[in-house]
């Protein structure tokens, strides 16, 4: 899904060249197209025929989503993963947006790229490599920030992932495995804004902060719609940070966190299959709706 | 791809049906056909499955590769075997040996399930509860139908392979026994004139001396997932009685549990209770030496107390579980105890078995290097022998061991679903958070209750 949004994202910029590269371009698209029905597509349909039979592969109708909803998890999966988001969304528009505001002021004085590198590098971890890393950063007694931990009042790793810190958690880990690309493309949009239109707003007296109010953030408006759609779908499917803190600690926090987990147990643990097809088709379409508003409310597709 | 189809038999031929009719349909089909034929395949097995428990067909003896899931403690039982039969040509793989009821191998297993290949052929865990499930989704092969004689089978514990028993039919070979006992330090409890308790009233009573006279001191810890296997099941807390292959009956609030869980907090409170893990890092550098008794299963003096918190030779004496005053029917608990399972998808049961067979009865691996009471008789006799002249104790461990081997209360059963993972989700949270186990019993209940429901069981109280 993620790589299907991001392609649609580029070819308009060249139309001509293109047209002109029609054939090569048909070529890579095809490619792309194969790859897409045989993971995204094939499996998304399978998981609808899944959640509507059951395991005999007869029609079922509703059940396995009244099975799921009354789950005794169901709920409170669902009420966590509602907070999480709120956390989530919230620290990636604004700390994504300022530090990419932060980083296109810094252009003109040469450490951009470094910073820029900096700040991509956690994602260049693979996923489950990062969380490790936070498993450590986590524990206080072999965390390299033990003293932070020990002076908010965590002196043990239990009191660290106590479940109501697990949202804030969660967000820290993604928000430090995610969004250092999230603020390479946003910074490449801050680029594409016309020097001529910074210029003459700094003629007109605009500050720093009037021209970010004014002139940058509603000119990255699309972009910032473009990445809360995906983070909310990726946010939805939230599953190997609480899995592996459920590991990490034994147990005790990160057990059936989310829909995503739910969705596993029944799979693997009740061997319900259908069941757990009934809740992944749930997050697909709550993720549909939530990108329909987003797109229809902000006008993602009107030329420019 | 062809091979693998062949190897599994009846199956094959449809499966393989499927998959050529589905490769006609051209170039870019392909990659939808292997799609499609990992959907096909998928419904195929789980149709299958039914029948699966009592009729146990083999595969086809093609030999080759032995694939062993162990964990990292058993990974030295496996490499022996390897190194003494150089022949036998062995995959070894370690895994978390679904610890704490981390449900890996049977997740696993129904991934290997719907794609018909991929099962190790013997697997080490360290639940007692893997044939709960592992027997209905056709993983285990039986042991008493013709694979291992009876003659055998007969050298066992009494009752050790109980978990691995389904209507008659053995699935599973107990590893060790897992008796709780009374650990303590013998050098301290001499140098600060105390006596072993022998009740749990004299056990809270010493537990609050040491807090008042030798502070920072512990007398136990519970801030282990298998803490209510150490001292719940101990105390006869009806938190898990299996009554039938799905009912169980759950009552958390007895007098008995209440009993049990006020001596926990009543100690968790002076602090002479750890909550921390004896395997974290936080208790392995703070407490290591700091331990004066711990109640703990027969595994404890290897694995906790020599390996993990070097407890020097010559301190560590092995008592009796305490028992409440008054009570004429001693009781113990049980901490895991691993089982060893063998494949029924096994491509190479001779070596499988043979496997099986060594690594659960020789002395070479149970008697001599395991460090968990072997739950072989004969391999025990030699393993005790050699732990008493180890010189590693102070006291003689073979008689509270052996005592406590036929105590393990009975009413404490096994289910499908992890007592352990319960256990560390809705009680330890609460307890650092600074909330009394007594209070958070009727959330044990419930949570045990709602997992029962969840696995298909029948709950009673």
């Amino acid at each position: 899904m993620t790589a299907g949004t991001h392609q649609q994202a580029g070819p308009e910029r060249a139309p001509r060249r293109a047209l002109r590269l029609g054939r090569a371009g048909h070529g890579f698209v095809a490619a792309y197209v194969v790859l897409l029905i045989a993971f995204g597509v094939m499996p998304t349909v399978y998981a609808i025929y899944l959640a509507f039979t059951n395991a005999g592969d007869s029609f079922s109708g509703l059940s396995n989503f009244t099975t799921a909803a009354s789950d005794f998890r169901y709920l409170p999966a669902i009420g966590h993963i509602a907070l999480y988001l709120v956390f989530w969304l919230v620290a990636l528009v604004v700390f994504v947006v300022g530090l990419a505001l932060m980083l296109h002021r810094l252009a003109s004085r040469g450490v951009s790229t470094t910073v820029r590198f900096l700040f991509y590098i956690p994602g260049a971890l693979a996923g489950a490599a990062s969380v490790m890393v936070w498993l450590f950063m986590l524990d206080p007694t072999v965390s390299p920030v033990s003293f932070l931990l020990r002076g908010l009042g965590m002196p043990t790793f239990g009191d660290v992932v106590a479940p109501g810190h697990l949202p804030v958690l969660f967000t820290l880990i993604a928000f430090w495995t995610g969004a250092g690309g999230w603020i390479v493309v946003m910074f490449g949009a801050l680029n594409n804004i016309s020097s001529e239109i910074l210029e003459s707003a700094r003629l007109d007296g605009a500050s720093a902060w009037q021209t970010a109010r004014r002139i940058q953030i509603p000119m990255l408006r699309k972009w910032i719609v473009y990445m809360v759609i995906l983070a909310f779908a990726g946010g939805t499917q939230l599953f190997v940070e609480p899995t592996l803190l459920s590991q990490a600690s034994v147990g005790v926090a990160g057990r059936d966190y989310s829909p995503n987990q739910l969705s596993y147990d029944f799979a693997f643990q009740n061997n319900d299959l259908n069941t757990a097809a009934a809740i992944s088709v749930e997050l697909l379409l709550v993720g549909l709706i939530v990108a329909a508003v987003f797109v229809a409310r902000s006008g993602f597709f009107d030329a420019d | 791809m062809k091979t693998k189809f062949r190897a599994l038999g009846a199956q094959g031929t449809s499966r393989r049906r499927v998959r050529t009719r589905l490769l006609a349909i051209g170039a870019v089909g392909a990659v939808l056909a292997l799609g499609t034929a990992a959907c096909g395949s998928s419904s195929g097995k789980s149709s299958a499955k039914p029948g699966a428990p009592s009729s146990f067909k083999t595969a086809d003896q093609t030999g080759g590769t032995l694939t062993v899931w162990v964990d990292s403690t058993r990974l030295a039982a496996a490499q022996l075997y390897q190194k003494n039969n150089p022949s036998v040509k062995m995959n070894i793989v370690t895994y978390d040996g679904d610890a704490n009821g981390s449900n890996y191998l049977q997740t696993k297993v129904n991934l290997f399930n719907r794609s018909g290949n991929g099962w190790p052929d013997v697997v080490f865990s360290t639940q007692n509860n893997e044939t709960t499930w592992a027997v209905q989704a056709g993983f285990t092969a039986p042991l008493n139908k013709g694979l291992i004689p009876q003659a055998t089978l007969d050298g066992w514990a009494t009752g050790a392979n109980t978990p691995c028993t389904v209507d008659g039919t053995i699935y599973c070979l107990r590893n060790d026994l897992s008796q709780t006992v009374l650990w303590y330090n013998d050098k301290l409890m001499k140098q600060w004139g105390y006596q072993v308790p022998a009740t749990w009233e004299d056990y809270q009573a010493l537990g609050q001396k040491v807090a008042t006279e030798h502070p920072g001191y512990l007398v136990g810890s519970a801030g282990d997932s298998f803490a209510p296997e150490i001292y719940m099941w101990a105390g006869k807390c009806g938190a898990n009685e299996v009554t039938g292959p799905k009912a169980v009956k759950v009552n958390t609030t007895s007098e008995a549990c209440t009993k049990m869980a006020t001596l926990l907090d009543t100690l968790t409170a002076n602090k002479t209770m750890s909550t921390a893990s004896v395997f974290s890092t936080d208790f392995q550098k703070n407490a290591a030496d700091k331990v004066l008794m711990m109640p703990g299963p027969a595994w404890f003096g290897g694995a906790v107390f020599q390996s993990g918190l070097k407890t020097p030779a010559g301190q560590l004496g092995v008592a009796p579980m305490p028992q409440w005053a008054g009570d004429s029917s001693p009781s113990v608990g049980n901490v895991g105890g691993g089982t060893w399972l063998l494949s029924a998808h096994s491509k190479n049961l001779k070596a499988a078995t043979d496997f099986l067979t060594w690594v659960t009865t020789s002395d070479d691996y149970q008697g001599k290097l395991a460090p968990g009471y072997p739950a072989y008789g004969a391999a025990a006799k030699t393993w005790l022998a050699a732990q008493s002249t180890s010189g590693y104790y102070a006291n003689d461990p073979a008689p509270a061991l052996t005592a406590a081997a036929n105590q393990v209360w009975p009413g404490w059963g096994y289910t499908q679903y992890s007592q352990e993972a319960i256990w560390a989700a809705t009680i330890t949270p609460g307890v650092t958070a600074h909330k009394t186990i007594v209070s958070l019993l009727p959330a044990w209940q419930k949570a045990i209750e709602n997992y029962a429901k969840a696995a298909g069981y029948q709950v009673g109280q």
